[in-house]
């Protein structure tokens, strides 16, 4: 069974997030790790495959940067990975989905797995584009993954509830918060990782240009939301406090 | 030598860093307060096979050098002092082994050293003391294919949890505790072996320490390691090896510590501001980030010394010797004051039990006290200087 995992290179949760002068991202010293979602795609590529047997393939789009994050799954127990860097200022969804897309197909498949969204953008959109793209049935946000002959039964999270899908092989599934808790890499499979192959990619090594992958969503503005103020707290007798209390909703606060 | 991190290392420090945040960091206090062994912390190491980092390869461990087991003890020690210990004392009890085990010792006991389903311990300070070697007692006689021992050790770290135990035994007492010694492999449930009192401590609490004792236990001939008065020598380099472990706990204390205090001198607000901002706790902070930043150069630069290092019993030279004794004695003072500064960066609150320095400073005494105190450590350099 050849299972591609999907994924992508994230800020740590705990990251602080400040705008550089140009009003970017500021990507300085900031930790980097695998998108948590991601994660327990990996992880259950890797119980998939202890399973079933098979390969992983793990494919990301990004920066040099990225090996780190890759270096980590593979170490986890991944058996190759596929970086493509798109040189490229900026990307968007579909962007991304469209190399991934192209460099899944070229590597063939049984399964692909990634997460339902990103930490950082949350967008949540890349995994049903690459399905799209591939003409894949895709399901979202998994909490758990059976394996049967030619097809995956699925069960995900809807709201006040679960699902159980059954899609047939090969499809796109999504991992949700609960699939698993993956497992750290232990050293020995640190220092296997750097054996295994990494392939480093660019968009003319899949035959794409440019424009085919150009990105058709811009970003105009990135803002922090503004720091909270103290709270105040009004003192005094009941009804003088009440009477403050309107008082400051309707001329500070302008609520009422 | 090596001098910077490898990509290995450096993925290890942020694995070890990320297991030690989210699976040892949260019972840390709980395991403090009762003081007892904790097995599910065995099996959390066991799980990702932090116990044999410096174990050979050819014997089940990761071959990862000395160096690779600092990181990993120093990270666990950020956050608990007795779980970094855990798995540098499965260094310190196999050592002997390592360096003066044959080819069939070493087959039947490093590969379940190494998976840590064993654990071990090295035992060899008696009521006399650690280092007065000539004060010691726990006698092993030769009876036919076996030897006989009898006395007692005291203050064992992991003594009452390990499998394999590398005991210390005078065989020739009339030559006294250098040249009439041997280590032994002893096994747990050997005849005449039982643990004796547990120690309830200051700081290390759930670490096991413990009293062994030995009443006519019979331990086959094939368990001595090298030879008949080879036990000072054994002993001495083991010590040497293990050293770094201890600097490496020493450091993880101190530098969980110092990011504690951090973080709370930028959050705590007094006079209108975060107390960062006033010299008198900047300073302070400025202070210990100088000292463990120097500690850990001498620290790693002694691992990267020592890796290079076969495990056998030939002689190390003055200068290698020294290394290891300044890393353990200067880390480990390190440790202490850095404790006791971020107990005083926190005020009222670092004094209490809600918040971890505190548990951190008690911790941090063990350091300049066992595997020799600071004292003796002083004692090795300078005779390194004759």
């Amino acid at each position: 069974m050849k299972i591609i995992v999907l994924m992508k290179q994230t800020f740590d949760t705990e990251a602080k997030i400040t705008l550089d002068g140009q009003g970017k991202i500021n990507r300085q010293g900031v930790n980097l790790i695998i998108n948590p979602y991601d994660e327990f795609a990996v992880e259950e590529a890797l119980r998939i495959k202890e399973k079933h047997g098979g390969e992983v393939v793990l494919v990301s789009v990004g920066a040099d940067s990225v090996q780190e994050a890759l270096r980590q799954a593979l170490a986890m127990g991944a058996d190759r990975a596929v970086l493509i860097n798109p040189e490229m200022e900026e990307v968007d969804e579909f962007t991304t989905a469209t190399i991934l897309a192209r460099a899944v197909s070229g590597l063939g498949y049984d399964l692909i797995l990634g997460g339902w969204r990103a930490i950082d953008d949350g967008s949540a959109q890349v995994a049903g584009r690459v399905a799209e793209i591939l003409d894949l049935p895709v399901v979202n946000q998994v909490t758990k993954i059976e394996i049967e002959a030619g097809k995956a039964v699925a069960t995900r999270d809807i709201e006040g509830g679960n699902e159980v899908v059954e899609v047939s092989l090969p499809a796109v599934l999504t991992a949700q918060k609960g699939l698993n808790e993956p497992r750290y890499p232990t050293m020995k499979g640190i220092m296997q990782a750097k054996k295994k192959p990494m392939e480093k990619k660019n968009l003319a090594d899949l035959g794409l240009s440019a424009d085919q992958a150009a990105p058709k969503v811009k970003v105009l503005e990135y803002f922090l939301p503004k720091p909270r103020a103290a709270g105040k707290i009004l003192e005094g007798e009941v009804p003088e406090a009440v009477a403050a209390l309107v008082k400051a909703l309707r001329e500070e606060a302008k609520v009422i | 030598m090596q001098y910077t991190l490898t990509e290995e290392q450096e993925l290890l420090r942020e694995t070890v860093r990320r297991l030690a945040k989210e699976r040892v960091e949260p019972g840390a206090r709980e395991r403090d307060e009762k003081g007892k062994f904790d097995w599910e912390m065995v099996t959390l190491f066991r799980e990702n096979d932090l116990f044999g980092l410096d174990f050979p390869a050819e014997y089940g461990g990761s071959d990862a050098g000395m160096l690779s087991l600092i990181i990993a003890v120093e990270e666990l020690s950020k956050v608990d002092a007795s779980a970094g210990l855990l798995i540098d004392l499965q260094e310190l009890g196999t050592l002997p082994i390592m360096l003066a085990g044959n080819e069939e010792q070493k087959k039947k006991y490093l590969p379940k050293l190494a998976s840590g389903e064993h654990l071990a311990a090295f035992a060899l300070t008696e009521t006399s003391g650690g280092s007065d070697v000539a004060g010691f007692r726990c006698q092993a006689k030769k009876d036919g294919d076996s030897y006989i021992l009898n006395g007692s050790k005291i203050f064992i770290s992991n003594g009452g949890v390990a499998d394999v135990l590398t005991v210390y035994a005078l065989t020739n007492p009339e030559k006294g505790g250098h040249k009439g010694a041997a280590v032994f492999i002893v096994e747990k449930g050997m005849p005449g072996f039982s643990v004796g009192k547990k120690e309830d401590k200051m700081g290390i609490r759930w670490s096991d320490t413990a009293e062994l004792i030995f009443e006519d236990c019979r331990v086959p001939a094939e368990n001595l390691l090298g030879a008949e008065g080879m036990g000072f020598h054994i002993m001495m380099k083991t010590l040497d090896f293990a050293r770094p472990g201890i600097a490496g706990q020493a450091l993880g204390i101190a530098a969980g510590a110092y990011e504690y205090a951090l973080a709370y001198a930028k959050e705590r607000v007094a006079f209108g501001q975060p107390v960062f901002n006033f010299q008198g706790v900047s300073f302070k902070l400025a202070d210990m980030c100088i000292r463990i930043e120097a500690a850990r150069h001498l620290l790693y630069k002694t691992c990267a010394v020592y890796q290079e290092l076969p495990k056998d019993m030939s002689r190390l030279s003055p200068e290698q010797i020294r290394l290891s004794a300044m890393a353990k004695c200067f880390c480990s003072d390190v440790a202490m004051w850095v404790t006791t500064e971020a107990v005083q960066v926190l005020g009222g609150y670092g004094y209490t039990r809600e918040f971890p320095v505190e548990r951190m400073m008690r911790d941090a005494k063990i350091t300049q006290i066992y595997e020799g105190t600071n004292e003796i450590q002083r004692l090795v350099i300078a005779n390194t200087l004759k």
